[in-house]
């Protein structure tokens, strides 16, 4: 199982570090990561694996928003099943 | 495989565009709860529904997070509750009315629908009291929604219930008057109603349904309209195709939450609703795709064509999407709910009789329209067999949701607030239709040959 998690704002200091240190404090696996900053802007693309996750989805989903909140970005966790049934036929 | 054009593309449908699942909605059966003492079967009615329904918010809001969709309303359709009082003809009906309204607060869900009667051929035992029931159930309940089959293309109108509905409309609205009229809003008239449609006020769970099923009706005019925004120069058939491939996209989110809320709730899915369903928060309006598409306003002329193009794609795109499309199926046009229907309504543009062509190339039907409170029964009556001819001689379901706002004229404002939203009070004829509505009896059910 496979969720994606979106990044975006203005850039700063260890954004990666952050989101990726929640990732592996819950036992997720981060496998691809794509990341752009254009001017200022902060985009980050990560696809990680869920299935060894060691709390439930819905923790995970909380935990990336408060820290979203914290470092004043909008992060979003999804399953990736949505972009994949509303995408591919 | 996934691409980073596609992630944002749906998180910007999310974000910025309104996407959302507007409802799921379980149906559920209570036919096995019919009993000659009415608190023995309300008592059943209550358990029923609370052993199915009971985990129904707490699964809509799991998938809200898993998926990162809101799912704005959860809801539960029931039979159609006349058939349950026709076993106690000694008791009122409003007891029913409120064990649903008892189920509703112990499963926390914003309605329930199915206070119902179907009486399209004539009343069976138990219909007239429930329809007769109908003003005092909506008053003294706050979650329960109800509605009337009047006339279906296979066997006509019965017009002795046109007549009947006409008086209950207006007694409803009077009832609840200083609530803005509330009850009227919980309340439709239908024609060719459907047996599995998952949005209120018409929701009921249909006898040839399974004894409990998942329906979901998703929403989208903003996500529409933003499509169509980015080709300001393409003819009508290449908007036609941008609202398809948008309303596949759409009925993909909803089909995956169904799927996944009858996973997870231990029961079949039933359909996906293919609607734009709009809402009075700014860009999720289905008028604004109508004036995204090339009219000054909505309800000027040109509106029906832009309709019935809008409409059709949404079904051709959102038929692709999902194995199991059904419920009312295509674009809403309740005035009061839609940001850019009520401008046009305020601004005089779109008027009653454009509405009533509107609703011959859409779904549904004169919904959410606020008319003067000293609106006639009769007037009222008439305005519903009208729409109800629609549906009749069109093969299609039409249906009328009139808010008769006591003491207000033409041109004052009715507020309800949240998704209901407000309206202008629009004008209705002042010449009589008493005459005819008075008569009785049935029109009977068109020929479908020599179509002309």
């Amino acid at each position: 199982m496979r969720a994606v998690i979106t990044v975006i704002g203005k850039d700063n200091v260890g954004i990666l570090h952050k989101v990726s240190g929640v990732c592996s404090e819950k036992g997720v696996n981060v496998i691809e990561v794509t990341q752009s900053v254009l001017q200022d802007m902060f985009a980050m693309i990560m696809l990680v694996d869920i299935t060894g996750m060691t709390t439930d989805f819905a923790n995970l989903v909380d935990d990336m928003t408060s820290l979203g909140e914290k470092l004043g970005l909008s992060i979003h966790t999804m399953h990736e099943d949505i972009f994949n049934s509303m995408h591919n036929v | 495989m996934l691409n980073v054009y596609n992630i944002l593309e749906t998180i910007r449908m999310i974000q910025d565009e309104c996407l959302d699942i507007r409802t799921i909605t379980m149906g559920i059966s209570l036919l096995d709860c019919i009993d000659t003492d009415i608190d023995k079967a309300c008592e059943k009615v209550y358990n029923k529904i609370v052993s199915k329904a009971g985990n129904l918010v707490a699964v809509g809001q799991r998938i809200e997070k898993e998926y990162g969709i809101p799912i704005v309303n959860k809801r539960i359709s029931v039979t159609p509750i006349a058939m349950l009082a026709a076993a106690c003809p000694n008791d009122n009906p409003v007891k029913f009315a409120k064990a649903l309204q008892r189920a509703a607060d112990t499963c926390g869900v914003n309605f329930i629908g199915g206070y119902s009667a179907l009486v399209h051929k004539g009343f069976s035992a138990g219909d007239e009291a429930l329809i007769r029931s109908i003003p005092e159930a909506l008053d003294v309940t706050q979650n329960i929604c109800s509605s009337v089959n009047i006339g279906s293309t296979k066997s006509g109108i019965n017009m002795d219930a046109v007549k009947l509905m006409g008086e209950i409309v207006k007694e409803t609205a009077e009832r609840t008057a200083d609530r803005d009229c509330i009850g009227a809003a919980k309340l439709v008239v239908f024609c060719n109603a459907v047996e599995d449609n998952p949005f209120m006020a018409g929701a009921f769970h249909g006898v040839g349904e399974p004894d409990c099923e998942i329906h979901v009706g998703v929403s989208g005019p903003g996500v529409v309209r933003a499509a169509l925004s980015k080709y300001p120069d393409a003819s009508i058939n290449e908007l036609a195709d941008i609202i398809k491939k948008t309303a596949f996209k759409i009925t993909r989110m909803g089909q995956l939450v169904g799927a996944r809320a009858s996973e997870l709730l231990g029961v079949p899915f039933g359909i996906v609703d293919l609607s734009l369903a709009p809402t009075p928060a700014v860009g999720d309006s289905v008028a604004h795709i109508l004036e995204e598409m090339g009219l000054e306003m909505c309800g000027t002329h040109g509106t029906t064509a832009c309709l019935a193009m809008l409409n059709d794609a949404v079904k051709k795109g959102g038929v692709m999407a999902s194995s199991t499309v059904g419920g009312l199926s295509g674009a809403f046009i309740p005035v009061s709910e839609d940001a850019g229907m009520i401008d046009a309504a305020v601004a005089g543009v779109l008027s009653l009789e454009k509405l009533e062509a509107m609703t011959a190339v859409c779904s549904v039907g004169l919904d959410m329209i606020v008319v003067p409170g000293e609106t006639s029964p009769e007037t009222i009556s008439a305005i519903i067999a009208d729409e109800a001819a629609i549906g009749m001689v069109n093969m299609k379901t039409t249906a009328v949701r009139l808010i008769p706002a006591v003491g207000k004229k033409e041109g004052e404002m009715l507020e309800f607030g949240g998704l209901l939203g407000s309206g202008p009070v629009m004008p209705v004829k002042d010449k009589s239709p008493a005459k005819f509505i008075n008569r009785g009896g049935r029109i009977p059910a068109p020929m479908h040959s020599l179509k002309n």
